[in-house]
């Protein structure tokens, strides 16, 4: 039963000896160790935890900015569409206004051509006229020298006369 | 590694021949003169000659005054030396007694550096530069240090895995407190059992296969168990919860788990005792097998010899696992005892109903 039988004198060396290393480790030796090593988990956890939050938010930015690149392409669709409106607007507006513009200077040109030949046709007219009292005077001037003629043509001039009268 | 193995089979074949020639072998002296304790540290036998490693004895003898010598003094005479002797029979055998003039024995009080203590030294020393060494590495560290590798990566996946699988469930919120306790006492043993299985000096001794280093640790586990129990842990000892019948008129179930504070670190000590030195014995004697059988005739003690020498190889890988396994159990149990002890309120005893 030898080996069942405490010894004095190792139980002795053991109490100091495991003392010794209880106190030493415990004091300088494991709680370094497991302060680090739990730190180091903390801090794991915590930046696994970050990084999932920054995830979280890069995504909702992403959602953002593509709900933001959504609503820039309608935007720009509508201005487009508000652009090829607008322009069509301006040049028919425009076709109007030349077209306007041209039939009031057609016309203008028009009065502006009536008048000059209403001018051009009272000249003429006159000069006519002119030259025809002018030749007449001269017919009549002929025509005047002789007293038969003359009274013929003054006959035949009041019987025209007579003949208008009667047919107006 | 067929050649290797051919190889190894050629060793033992040989190495048998040469240990027929060998006296007969007294397998028990050489298990137990390993398993106990010694005045020196023995290493070999060549012929006659004895190697082995003078150890110092310290002593205090009847008359009240200290000797302390060399142990390599107390073979070179017969007669011992300063009237010291080591018993060869009576019940001091193996021990060192103190001849009296009247020839009687006398056991002195013994304080000796034996076999069992100079290893206990080695392994504290190994144990105490192993974690300094590591520690070291990790003073200073901010919680932005990446994790650290080779040997101190060794060390702290083994104190990851006993902090994570065994302290934190075991013992609950408290854990931090008892943290470096529990740490030392596995590393202490795993350290002594890993050191045990290493054949020759300066590691090789039986220091946790010795009931008194179990006992010292067991007794520390008493203390961190007690010593800061809460109060329902006392109540539940004195005043279980149990039919009153049980308690009064006579205290059945308080004397039982009265009893069971003493038990619980009774088993701790002799588990990890019995494990440790039965390896170790299962050891050695598959190797006496070799020797045993050196009288039986070549072919048998050839055959024998590999039979033997490959059991002692499992055996020594075996026992590689029970040495780490025993340093897990010793700390699980005793984590669970503390986790016990830490209780308060309706909690704990609901968790403890369900574990009994």
């Amino acid at each position: 039963m030898g080996l069942l039988q405490p010894e004095m004198g190792l139980l002795f060396w053991m109490c100091l000896a495991f003392g010794i290393v209880l106190f030493v480790l415990c004091k300088w030796g494991f709680p370094v160790i497991v302060k680090s090593i739990e730190e180091r988990r903390k801090y794991i956890d915590s930046s696994i935890e970050a990084a999932q939050q920054a995830e979280e938010k890069l995504r909702k930015i992403t959602e953002t900015s593509q709900a933001l690149i959504e609503s820039a392409e309608a935007q720009k669709q509508q201005i487009l569409r508000d652009i090829a409106k607008e322009r069509e607007r301006i040049v028919s507006e425009a076709k109007e206004k030349a077209e306007k513009e041209g039939a009031r200077i057609i016309a203008e040109a028009k009065r502006a051509a009536e008048v000059e030949r209403e001018d051009i046709l009272r000249d003429a007219r006159n000069q006519i006229s002119t030259i025809a009292i002018a030749i007449c005077e001269r017919l009549l001037r002929g025509e005047l020298a002789d007293k038969e003629k003359q009274t013929k043509l003054a006959e035949r001039l009041l019987d025209e006369l007579e003949n208008n009268n009667t047919g107006n | 590694m067929r050649g290797v193995i051919a190889k190894i089979f050629l060793f033992i074949f040989v190495f048998s021949s040469f240990a027929a020639r060998a006296e007969g072998v007294d397998v028990k002296e050489v298990v137990l003169g390993h398993i106990g304790d010694s005045y020196d540290w023995h290493i070999t036998t060549i012929g006659e000659k004895h190697i082995s490693i003078p150890l110092p004895v310290i002593v205090r003898g009847q008359d009240g005054e200290w000797h302390c010598f060399s142990s390599g003094h107390l073979h070179h005479s017969h007669n011992g030396h300063e009237g010291f002797i080591v018993a060869h029979d009576g019940p001091y055998a193996g021990k060192l007694v103190e001849v009296l003039p009247d020839g009687s024995h006398y056991r002195p009080l013994d304080f000796s550096i034996t076999k069992t203590v100079a290893g206990l030294f080695i392994n504290c020393i190994v144990l105490v530069c192993i974690v300094l060494a590591v520690a070291r590495r990790y003073r200073g560290d901010t919680p932005t240090t990446k994790a650290k590798g080779g040997f101190a990566g060794m060390v702290e996946v083994i104190v990851v895995f006993v902090l994570d699988e065994v302290i934190k469930p075991c013992i609950g919120k408290n854990w931090a407190k008892f943290a470096p306790f529990l740490l030392t006492v596995f590393f202490f043993i795993l350290v002594n059992n890993l050191m045990g299985l290493i054949p020759i000096f300066p590691a090789g001794s039986n220091v946790t296969g010795n009931i008194t280093i179990t006992m010292v640790l067991a007794l520390s586990s008493f203390i961190a168990i007690n010593a800061f129990g809460s109060k329902h842990y006392w109540k539940d000892i004195f005043w279980p919860e149990v039919p009153t019948w049980l308690k009064v008129p006579v205290p059945l179930m308080p004397v039982i788990e009265f009893v069971g504070i003493f038990t619980k670190p009774f088993s701790l000590m002799i588990r990890l005792f019995a494990n440790i030195m039965a390896g170790h014995a299962v050891i050695l004697i598959l190797t006496c097998i070799v020797f045993a059988t050196a009288e039986m005739g070549a072919a048998i003690n050839a055959s024998m010899s590999v039979v033997a020498v490959f059991l002692a190889i499992f055996m020594n890988c075996l026992e590689l696992m029970v040495a780490f396994l025993q340093a897990f159990v010793f700390t699980m149990l005793t984590s669970v005892f503390i986790g016990f002890a830490q209780m308060e309120g309706e909690h704990a005893e609901h968790t403890e109903h369900t574990e009994k």
